[in-house]
This record gives structure tokens, C-alpha cells and sequence, in this order.
């Protein structure tokens, strides 16, 4: 199943991942072929003319001519396979991930799918690159060795049988002892770098508690754990050394013994001087023992190539879990491209993040918003403020109920055109490094300047963009830690206005700008865009009070629905954050009383 | 320039192994010792199988009887000599497990027992990331090379000391073809591996990137799918995937093509010799061997060529580890640089201690924790001692700062907080505030004015004694993993679990932790991701509340967290602010209106100060941001 998924992304490197084996089944073919010849050019160096050592010399040359095409086209292709392989794997994980739904991002989480897209890929690389070029070349070697041996002599080659199921059953042993030490280990070295990571991200707690020794402590501690771990797993793969070689030493001595019984007890004697063989030749004993070489360390590096296979079985489950996992927000056949008004509608709509969840984050919504009206949205934390928003661009599928836009049903708007249309401002409002205009830009790619500049005056950003000496072209550093909260937020809102949307939403997205840049943005969207559906959510009742209407969330619910002066006169909660956020202080006078924060 | 570099790379290499040997000298002696044994056997049993076909089979087909009490024998020294081999080969594969990891872990911890002396400023001057692939990369690298190719180095160069000296025994003028024939393949390695190594080294710079990409991507997913921006992200990632594979493929290819350009050199080093061999013993040249001269036979030809397929298999496996030696070698300078880092310096002689009064009423030193403190004051001079009390009265005086040199972001500053006073930074981003706070507690040093903590300059004082006196409410909260007693007892490690909850109730975390699943126990993880932001800036005013520090530097938050958890949080800081100096950046005006002196700063000057009601009369600044009309960040 793993192995199908991710084999789907070998595509345009079948052809070299086929060849691999190819190529390297003939080197390995000369690799056994070029120690005959060898052994020929000796005999006939014992003659006393060149013309046979120059022919088998010649032979030979060209033998390792052919091996030399072979094994680099091998190498060649083993390098283009296994990173091409990789190269599409990647590209596979990337396109998925474009692909996923909100939901299916909230299930692997970033850091995961970071990981699953470097550690894993290279994993499951290296392992391919491993199966392609050595799962073919140890095998042959293996069986070309023994069938060579077993024509020399089937009673000597058995004793590579006796001894190939003691070594097997050997390595097995010690690699499933060693192995989920490995994976505890390795997991262990995470989490190692994991509080390397977190001690230089809280590099200013430290000194200011002076914990600088007691960091010390707490990583040579972990440090010392996962080196015993470490060692201990180390000691065990390390026992197959001597194991090795006890095989080969027992084999070498095994053929002398029994090389010499056979050879003595089945001479023929003496032609002249020519000795006359029986079944084993003390020739064939010199074959026997390099043969015994081949047979052992193949058997060795097989189980190598397996370890590896075994350790990056795991990254390839990994992987294919993200290719495996279906989007469950797709565009429908036949879907409507375009989006008629600016109407939002809910109509009985509950709403759970998991299925398994046991409250319903959204419970029972109705609610009816008009082309062009300005709503504000207002509640606490997780009183399901941000859900309702997110269900009108489609970025969660109600469970029951139907949420419309312009009239018609979400699920039947093609995904582009619904998002196109609607505009959200998220709560974690984030800018991608790059210019100011590339950030823009993500609104509209074929913005011109003036564009930019427009969206950004009503955004209140113009100002602070333009006094930046390289102005629209100010570099933003990876998470826009070059401008403060308050600016971020206005060119999160300028990147929104530029995709000229019927519906706007704001999570909370003014929290950080001033408040009488928060309205002045507000008159802007008023006076420039009065035709687009505006929908705000804040912390501040100052930020919703000149909407049309505002809606008072709780607890997943719609709790009341009004103007400020009925929600005042008649909402306890919205009366509740009124009073906290407008306490009269007695230096000061009523009129001046702005809050910011 | 490039002479400079090479010596450079020797030096690190050298460093590298010396740092390695220096600290296990026995054991690496004893590898060295136990990796002959077995090289030895292995020579040994290829000479055994003459010895065996000569003495015993030879004369055996000549009288038809085996003497197989005098082969047992043989083969019963042979096989102790085995067996003393493969104890060899556990000795040395067992010390090799032991050695490598002590020694990555002592590279480990003395990384880190370095970094946690370097100054702030380093920090700034190198991403997270940055820092980060040195404990895994460069110590993986490293790694690779303890783990693999040390042992493999050892046991190839040991050969090929030996091969070439059974070669030079047999025939000189042969050995000097298989040492042209080395040559060759050692100038093929180099030219193969230098490409090779060279993308190595590109690849690891583009899968850093590849994962700085994606991680960008991958954290702002729900952004780009909002602004259907999928297909752009798709392309941004095409052309860094493009870059990696093309690397990837280059160095994988030219270090897999490695093994049989330099095999097949040995082949036809072979083929060479055969024909040098015949040659001259047909052309009946003098043979100069080690053991002296004389014609050369064939035996001895056989013999030779069977040494230089040895020798040539053993360059063959160094050649192999070159890609990882350069591998290492880079990561070893990283992880050198890191180590060659010049540390904070202090020059501080002042401590503090706890004080108490003795019976005449003057301040002494105490051994036992007291609620008082003191800074011990020594003069080398005459000899004496002197303790003032801590108070937390704080003067900047005239104070400059520059992070670079010629560029000054802090201008003339003068600030006095008296003990016990409130004073508030506020002003735009990049204002300095932040600055001022770090000049506090010298994560930076003041560039010209002076900075006295209750009389004393902040100079002589010790840093660490300096910031054990300043408590901070960072506005990143940066938790550790661990429970979230063991975050609060940060502050002060000696703390009881009873002091530990008294200060979560001063600052209003008591209620939220007793709702967690284990309480005070409840494991956090990756910086309290299992919290919300509020909660964590309550477990973070906890930490400073145990600390109980008689200063104390606050950062407020920006991030927007609720009305309810606002309030709570609020009132957690005023009970922390309560009877001590402390420093605010504020972001609320609310927090400002209640100092005793507000800062306003702009481009690193002060430009009004003074309280509440006074800036508001001035109607300057101050009152522009108090009505609203700029942001204060």
C-alpha cells in the first residue's frame, strides 16, 4: 500500500531506475569473470613467450573497459533515479498540500509536514538509491559465488550452506535487537535538538534568571542519556564484526581441513610431472577461499542495505499518509464561476472541527447579511467568532444547515471564484518574505503601482510604507519581523483590498493599529468600497459600534443581534465589554476617553 | 588566498582529530592495536593456504597419506590465532561504539556549555536556524565520520603499509608501477570527489533553503489558500525543488562513479604488471627486492600481483571516504567557530548577597536566605569591604548605545527610577525602548554616559549577580518543556511547591493550572503550545513573581487576547509591579497612566517626560498618543 503510493512518483525515473540493476547485474558479471582471466594471465605467465600474457592481458583491459562503462553508468543512474525520485516526491507532497482543505492542514500539523517533506524524503531517497543499486549487485554476487563453488566441488560448497544460516540467523538477531533502540534513540535526538532550539529562542530568560548552569546541567543530562542509549544500541549492530569473522576464519580453516582430506584422498597421481586431480585441486582451494570472501561480506552488506530499508520504512509511511490523505473540500463538477452579490446567509448551520468532537463549535446558526452591510462580530475567546467566518470563503464544510453566498450554496462555487470573491483577513495575520509589493501582490498579481498605493492608503498604509527609504520595496523579513503588530496588520488588509471582493472579512484584525487608524480605515471602507459586504470581528466595541448590525457570539451561538444603541440598551455581554473597555478615569474627561492598546 | 584556505582545511581536520585523540588517548591506542590483529589474520590466512598446500599436501600426494596429526596442529595455531582476531575485532568495534559517541557527546555539550556563555548579541547575529543545523548537520557530519570512516581510514592505511611492504620485499621496480598506478588513483579521487564534495556541500545549503521554504509555506497555508495563491507557492517551490535535485543528482552521481573508475584503475594496474612482469623476466632483468638482488621469477611475479590487487582494493575503500571527510571537515569549522566565539566578558567584582543586621546595626552578610540583599563591595585597594543595601535605585546617566559601531540608536539618555517607582517607555517601533531595558540588564554594552544600580556603576557589578536583581516579563513568553511548576520555579530554583503556587496566585495563573488535567504537574511542550497566549503570559509574570526580584523589566504583550484575560492579566502584573522598581514598555495606556514617569521616545531620544497629568498639559506628543492618533507599539 505504502509501497504504491509513493511509487506513483517515480514517473519520468523508471527508466533509469530499471537500467540501474541493469548495468549493475554486468559489472557484477565482470567483477566475477575479470578474477578468471586473472588467474589465466597467471598460468601463462609460468609459459615462456608474451603472446598468451598480451592476449589475456588484452582481454582483460577490455574486460575493465566494459566495467568501467557499467559501473559508472550505474552510479550515474542510481544518483539520477533516487534524486529524481526524491525530486518528485517533494513535488508530489507540495501539490498535495496546496490541495488540502483547512482540515486537513489542522490534522498534520506544520512543523510535521515540514519534516515529512526534508528529513522524510531523504530517508526514503537514500533508501532507493540503496535497493536499486545494491539489493541487485549483493544477491548476484551472493548466488554467482556459490554456484561457482558448488562447480568446483559440491561437498566443499556445502560448507558455505552450514554456514550462511548461522550468519543469517546471527544478523537477524542482532538487528531486531538493535533496531527499536535505534528508533527510541533517534526519536530521543529530536527532542535533544528540540530543547537546543528552545534554549536559544529563550536565550534572554536564561541569562535575565541567570540559568545558564542549570541549562548546562539539564543538557549534559539528556546529552548523556541518549549517548548511552546510543552506545548501547551501537554495541549491539557492532557484534556482527566479530561474528563476521568468525564465520569467514571458520570457513578458511574448514577448507583447508577438508580441501586437503579430498584432494589427498581423490589424487590420481602422478603423469610424469603433471600432478593428476582428482575432485579438488589445490587450485580449486585458492578459488574456494576467495569465493568464501564473496559469499560472507555479501551476506553482510545485504543485511546493511536492509537496516537501511527497515529505518526508512517508517519516513515512507510517513509520506505516504500526506499522499494518501483525500482534500475534503474540493471544487464540484459543473461549478459556478461567479459570484452574483455580496449576500451571506446561514441557514441552520452546526459546525465541529473533528467529527469526534464533542461540542459543536457552531451550533444552530441563522443569519441573514445583505449585499453591501457592514456587520461587526463580538465575543470571547472560543465563542466561535473566527468559525463562523470561515465557513462563507468554504474553508470548512458545515456539518448540517446550508451556508449561501450571492444565493447560492458554497459547495457549489467553484473553489477560486467563491475565494476570489471573499476576502479574509485571518487572525494570524502573516506576511512572506519579500517586498512589500510582492506581499501585495498575493492580492493581485497584475496590480500596477498605483493600484498598490490605493489599496494600501485605504488600508492607512501608504504613510508608513512611503516613509521607508526603499518604500514599496522594503525587504520583509520570513514572518514580517521588520514591521511592528500595528503595520503588519494594515498591509494584511491592503493585500485583501486588492482583490476587489464582494465580501471582506476582518478577524480581528485591527487589534494592534491605533484607534483612530482603526477609523480611518473604517471611514475608508465606508466611503471607497461601500457595495462590498463587510464583516468585522473585534475585541473592541469601539471597532463594530457604527456597523449596521452586530452579532454577539457565545458559546458557539448566536447570542444577540443588533445595533450598539439595542445591544446597549438591552445585551448583557455586549454591556459587560462595553463597561470594562470605557471605564471613566477621573484625570480624565469623558470626551477623550480612546482606549489602545 | 588558496594556500591560506588549505592550510585552513589541514587545520581544522588536525584540530578535529586532536580534540578527538587528546581525550581518549588508551582507547584510541587500543583500537589501533586491535585493528592490526585482524588485518594481520587476514594477510596471514591468505599466506596460511600456501603454507598448507606446500607442507602438508605437497609431500601428501607425493608418500599418498595425509599427516593429519601435523595438520591439525597447524591448523589448531591457525585457528588461535583466529581466535585472539576476533576478540580483536569485538575489542575494537566495541571501544569504537563507546569512543565515537562519548566523543560527539562531549562535542555536544561543549557547544552548548559555549553558547550559553555568548553574549545576546550573537544571537542576533545568527537566525535560529543558523545555529540549529550546527547541533544537527555539522554533528551529524561529524558523526559520520567517527562512526564510519575513522575505523575505515585506519584499518586501509594499515594495509597498505603492510602490502607495500611485502611488495617492496619482492620486487622494487614493481612497486614503483603500482605506486605510478596510485597516483592516477588518487588523482582520479580528486577530481571525482572534488565535484562530488563541492555539490555535498551546495546540497546541504539548498536543503536548508528547501526547508525554510517550506516552512514559511507550510506555517501560512491557511493564507495562501485564502488568497488562492496555490499555484504561485507551487512555483516558488519548483524552482528551490529544481535547484536541490540538481545538486542532489550531481553530488550522488560523481561520489557514486567513484568506486569503479578507481577499481578499474587497479585492473589495469594489473594488466600492467603482468606485462612488466613477463617482460622483464624475458628480457632476464636484475631484480632489486628488500632482501636483496636477483633474477625475478615467475613465483615471485604471482606472488606480486596477487599484493597489488591487496593494495589497490585499499586505496579503492580510502577513496570512498573522501566525500565524508570533506563532508566533516566543513562541518567541524562550523562547530569550531562556534567554540572559537568570544564570550560575554565580565569585569565585575561587586556581588550581592543576602544581608542582615548585626547587633550594631550594620548591614553584614548572611548565609541564610533573608528578604534583604546586599552588594559586597570590595576594595582591593585598602583591603576592606563594604555592603550597600540593594533598594533598586537606578540611574542612566547620558547614556549612548550602538548595536554597530557609527551607527548610535540611543542618544543622550538620562533616566532615574528611584525605588519603588513606575517608569513607562513608550513610543513608536524601533523608538528604543526595547534598547533601553537591555542596557539595564547588560545584554548590551552602554557606548558612552554611565549606568549606576544604587550608587554603584554597573560595570564593577558581576552581570550575573546584576541580572539575578532584575526580574523580566519578556513579551515573548518562552516556556520550557517540562510541568508548569518546573516553568514557575525558573525564576528561583530553590523555591518550595508552596512558594512556587503563592506566586501563580500573585499572578493570577493559580485558577487556570488548577483547571489543567494534572494541575501544577501538567507536562507543557514546544513553548506551551498546549496554552493560550494569556496563559502563557501568566505563567511567565509567575516566573518573575517567584524570582521576587527588588527590579524588575516588563515587555508588555501586543498580541490580542480577550477582554476577560486581558483583565486577569492586567491585574497579575499590578500585584507583580507592586513595591518594586520596575521598567515598562507599555502598550496600554492604561499601564501608562499610572506611572510615576513616562518616557516618550523617538529615534532614540527622549523627547518629553514627565507624569500623566503633566504630558497632557504639554499637549505634545504624549497627548497625540494618548487621543489616539498614533499607535503605541
Amino acid at each position: 500500500m505504502v509501497l504504491k503510493t509513493l511509487a506513483k512518483s517515480v514517473r519520468e525515473y523508471k527508466r533509469p531506475s530499471v537500467l540501474t540493476p541493469v548495468f549493475m547485474t554486468l559489472e557484477v558479471a565482470l567483477e566475477c569473470f575479470i578474477p578468471l582471466v586473472m588467474a589465466r594471465l597467471l598460468d601463462s605467465l609460468y609459459g615462456d613467450n608474451m603472446r598468451p600474457v598480451i592476449k589475456f592481458g588484452v582481454i582483460l583491459l577490455a574486460m575493465a573497459m566494459v566495467s568501467l562503462v557499467c559501473g559508472t553508468a550505474a552510479g550515474r543512474l542510481a544518483a539520477r533515479a533516487s534524486c529524481g525520485f526524491a525530486h518528485n516526491l517533494r513535488h508530489d507532497l507540495f501539490y498535495k498540500v496546496q490541495n488540502f482543505s483547512f482540515g486537513n492542514i489542522d490534522k498534520f500539523s506544520a512543523s510535521g509536514l515540514v519534516t515529512r517533506l526534508t528529513t522524510d524524503v531523504t530517508n526514503v531517497q537514500n533508501a532507493y538509491m540503496m535497493v536499486i543499486r545494491m539489493a541487485v549487485r549483493f544477491p548476484l554476487m551472493l548466488i554467482t559465488a556459490l554456484v561457482m563453488s558448488f562447480t568446483i566441488n559440491v561437498k566443499m560448497a556445502c560448507i558455505f550452506l552450514a554456514i550462511l544460516p548461522v550468519l543469517g540467523i546471527s544478523m537477524t538477531l542482532i538487528i531486531l535487537k538493535a533496531h527499536p533502540i535505534f528508533v527510541r534513540v533517534i526519536k530521543q535526538y529530536d527532542t535533544l535538538n528540540e530543547s537546543v532550539h528552545e534554549n536559544i529562542k529563550g536565550m534572554r530568560v536564561v541569562k535575565t534568571y541567570v540559568r545558564e548552569d542549570f541549562e548546562r546541567n539539564k543538557f549534559n543530562n539528556n546529552a548523556e542519556s541518549i549517548r548511552r542509549d546510543f552506545t548501547r544500541a551501537e554495541r549491539i549492530l557492532a557484534t556482527s564484526n566479530p561474528v563476521m569473522w568468525f564465520c569467514i576464519f571458520s570457513v578458511m580453516l574448514l577448507i583447508c581441513a577438508l580441501g586437503a582430506k579430498f584432494t589427498v584422498e581423490t589424487f590420481g597421481g602422478f603423469d610424469g610431472d603433471t600432478p593428476v586431480w582428482g575432485k579438488l585441486s589445490t587450485g580449486d582451494m585458492a578459488s574456494l577461499f576467495a569465493y568464501a570472501g564473496q559469499i560472507l561480506s555479501s551476506m553482510m552488506m545485504l543485511a546493511m542495505v536492509l537496516v537501511q530499508v527497515v529505518m526508512a520504512s517508517a519516513s515512507a509511511k510517513r509520506i505516504a499518509e500526506v499522499l494518501n490523505e483525500q482534500s475534503d473540500i474540493v471544487s464540484p463538477e459543473n461549478a459556478v464561476a461567479e459570484v452574483s452579490d455580496g449576500s451571506v446567509d446561514f441557514c441552520g448551520v452546526n459546525f465541529k472541527y473533528a467529527a469526534s468532537a464533542e461540542k459543536n463549535a457552531l451550533e444552530n446558526i441563522e443569519l441573514h447579511i445583505k449585499s453591501g452591510e457592514t456587520i461587526g462580530i463580538l465575543g470571547g475567546t472560543g465563542s466561535g467568532k473566527t468559525s463562523l467566518v470561515q465557513m462563507i470563503p468554504r474553508l470548512y464544510d458545515a456539518q448540517n444547515g446550508v451556508v449561501r453566498v450571492g444565493g447560492k450554496d458554497v459547495r457549489d462555487y467553484d473553489l477560486q471564484a467563491l475565494r476570489d470573491n471573499v476576502a479574509m483577513v485571518l487572525q494570524k495575520n502573516l506576511l512572506f518574505s519579500g517586498t512589500i509589493a510582492e506581499n501585495l501582490r498575493w492580492g493581485n498579481p497584475d496590480a500596477t503601482p498605483e493600484q498598490l498605493r490605493h489599496a494600501a492608503r485605504l488600508a492607512c498604509a501608504d504613510e508608513f510604507v512611503s516613509s521607508f527609504p526603499d518604500g514599496y520595496e522594503t525587504f520583509i523579513e520570513q514572518g514580517g519581523t521588520n514591521v511592528s503588530g500595528g503595520q503588519k496588520q494594515r498591509l494584511t488588509i491592503a493585500r485583501a483590498l486588492l482583490k476587489k471582493p464582494k465580501i471582506l472579512i476582518l478577524d480581528d484584525s485591527t487589534s494592534a493599529v491605533d484607534t483612530r487608524t482603526d477609523a480611518l480605515i473604517r471611514k475608508a471602507f465606508r466611503d471607497e468600497i461601500p457595495d462590498t459586504t463587510k464583516i468585522i470581528i473585534a475585541q473592541r466595541t469601539a471597532s463594530v459600534q457604527e456597523c449596521d448590525r452586530i452579532v454577539v457570539m457565545d458559546n458557539g451561538r448566536i447570542d444577540a443581534v443588533g445595533t450598539h444603541e439595542e445591544l446597549l440598551a438591552s445585551n448583557a455581554i455586549y454591556r459587560e465589554v462595553y463597561d470594562s473597555q470605557n471605564k471613566t478615569d477621573e484625570n480624565v474627561q469623558e470626551g477623550e476617553t480612546h482606549e489602545s492598546r | 588566498m588558496k594556500a591560506d584556505k588549505k592550510k585552513e582545511k589541514q587545520r581544522v581536520m588536525g584540530r578535529l582529530l586532536t580534540y578527538l585523540f587528546s581525550h581518549y588517548k588508551w582507547q584510541i591506542f587500543l583500537i589501533i592495536l586491535f585493528v592490526l590483529v585482524p588485518s594481520a589474520a587476514n594477510v596471514a590466512s591468505s599466506m596460511f593456504l600456501q603454507t598448507v598446500i606446500d607442507s602438508y599436501i605437497t609431500p601428501a600426494l607425493k608418500s599418498g597419506a595425509l599427516d593429519w596429526r601435523a595438520l591439525l596442529r597447524a591448523l589448531g595455531a591457525m585457528g588461535g590465532f583466529y581466535a585472539v582476531a576476533i576478540l580483536c575485532v569485538l575489542g575494537h568495534t566495541q571501544l569504537m561504539a563507546v569512543v565515537a559517541h562519548k566523543f560527539l557527546k562531549q562535542i555536544r555539550v561543549d557547544m552548548f556549555n559555549k553558547m550559553q556563555s555568548l553574549p545576546v548579541k550573537y544571537f542576533d547575529r545568527n537566525t535560529h536556524g543558523d545555529i540549529m543545523s550546527t547541533y544537527t548537520n555539522d554533528v551529524d557530519a561529524i558523526m559520520q565520520l567517527a562512526m564510519g570512516c575513522i575505523p575505515q581510514i585506519l584499518c586501509s592505511v594499515i594495509m597498505l603499509v603492510f602490502f607495500l611492504a611485502v611488495m617492496l620485499r619482492y620486487s622494487v621496480w614493481l612497486t614503483l608501477i603500482v605506486l605510478g598506478g596510485s597516483a592516477l588513483m588518487i588523482v582520479a579521487t580528486r577530481f571525482v570527489s572534488s565535484v562530488s564534495s563541492r555539490n555535498f556541500i551546495r546540497q546541504q545549503k539548498a536543503i536548508a533553503k528547501t526547508e525554510g521554504y517550506v516552512e514559511e509555506m507550510m506555517n501560512g497555508q491557511k493564507v495562501v489558500k485564502v488568497f488562492c495563491h496555490e499555484s504561485a507557492a507551487e512555483k516558488g517551490f519548483d524552482a528551490i525543488n529544481d535547484e536541490l535535485f540538481d545538486c542532489a543528482d550531481k553530488a550522488n552521481g560523481f561520489a557514486n562513479i567513484l568506486g569503479p573508475i578507481v577499481g578499474n584503475i587497479g585492473n589495469l594496474l594489473y594488466v600492467v604488471l603482468a606485462f612488466a612482469g613477463g617482460a622483464m623476466m624475458l628480457g632476464g632483468v636484475k631484480n632489486v627486492g628488500l632482501t636483496g638482488m636477483g633474477t625475478l621469477t615467475v613465483g615471485v611475479v604471482v606472488s606480486f600481483l596477487t599484493m597489488s590487487r591487496g593494495f589497490s582494493n585499499n586505496v579503492m575503500q580510502l577513496a570512498q571516504t573522501v566525500n565524508a571527510v570533506v563532508l566533516s571537515r566543513a562541518g567541524a569549522s562550523r562547530v569550531f567557530a562556534l567554540l572559537d566565539e568570544k564570550p560575554e566578558t565580565d569585569e565585575g567584582y561587586v556581588t550581592l548577597v543576602y544581608a542582615k543586621e548585626d547587633e550594631n546595626g550594620n548591614l553584614t552578610e548572611s548565609s541564610e536566605r533573608t528578604e534583604r540583599w546586599a552588594w559586597r563591595h570590595p576594595h582591593n585597594a585598602l583591603g576592606t569591604v563594604t555592603y550597600t543595601e540593594l533598594k533598586g535605585h537606578i540611574l542612566l546617566d547620558d547614556v549612548d548605545f550602538a548595536y554597530e559601531e557609527g551607527k548610535t540608536v540611543l542618544h543622550n539618555v538620562t533616566v532615574e527610577a528611584k525605588p519603588g517607582q513606575r517608569i513607562a517607555f513608550v513610543g513608536s517601533t524601533g523608538a528604543g525602548k526595547t534598547t533601553i531595558t537591555n542596557l539595564i540588564n547588560r545584554f548590551y554594552d552602554i557606548a558612552d554616559g554611565k549606568i549606576r544600580y544604587d550608587g554603584i556603576n554597573i560595570n564593577k557589578i558581576k552581570k550575573n549577580d546584576l541580572r539575578r536583581s532584575l526580574g523580566m516579563v519578556l513579551q515573548d513568553t518562552n516556556l520550557f518543556t517540562g510541568t508548569v511548576r518546573e516553568n514557575i520555579r525558573y525564576g528561583r530554583l530553590d523555591a518550595t511547591d508552596e512558594e512556587v503556587e503563592a506566586a501563580a496566585k500573585l499572578a493570577g495563573a493559580h485558577d487556570f493550572v488548577t483547571r489543567l488535567p494534572e494541575g501544577y504537574d501538567t507536562l507543557l511542550t514546544s513553548d506551551g503550545a498546549n496554552l493560550s497566549q494569556g496563559q502563557r503570559q501568566l505563567l511567565s509574570i509567575a516566573r518573575a513573581a517567584v524570582a521576587n526580584t527588588p527590579v524588575m523589566i516588563m515587555d508588555e504583550a501586543t498580541s490580542s487576547i480577550d477582554t476577560r484575560t486581558e483583565a486577569i492579566v492586567q491585574a497579575g502584573c499590578d500585584r507583580l509591579m507592586r513595591g518594586r522598581t520596575v521598567f515598562i514598555i507599555a502598550h496600554r495606556l492604561s499601564t501608562v497612566r499610572t506611572a510615576d514617569v513616562i518616557m516618550v521616545l523617538e529615534h532614540g531620544r527622549i523627547i518629553e517626560s514627565g507624569n500623566h497629568a503633566q504630558l497632557l498639559e504639554k499637549k505634545g506628543k504624549y497627548y497625540q498618543l494618548y487621543t489616539g492618533a498614533f499607535e503605541l507599539d
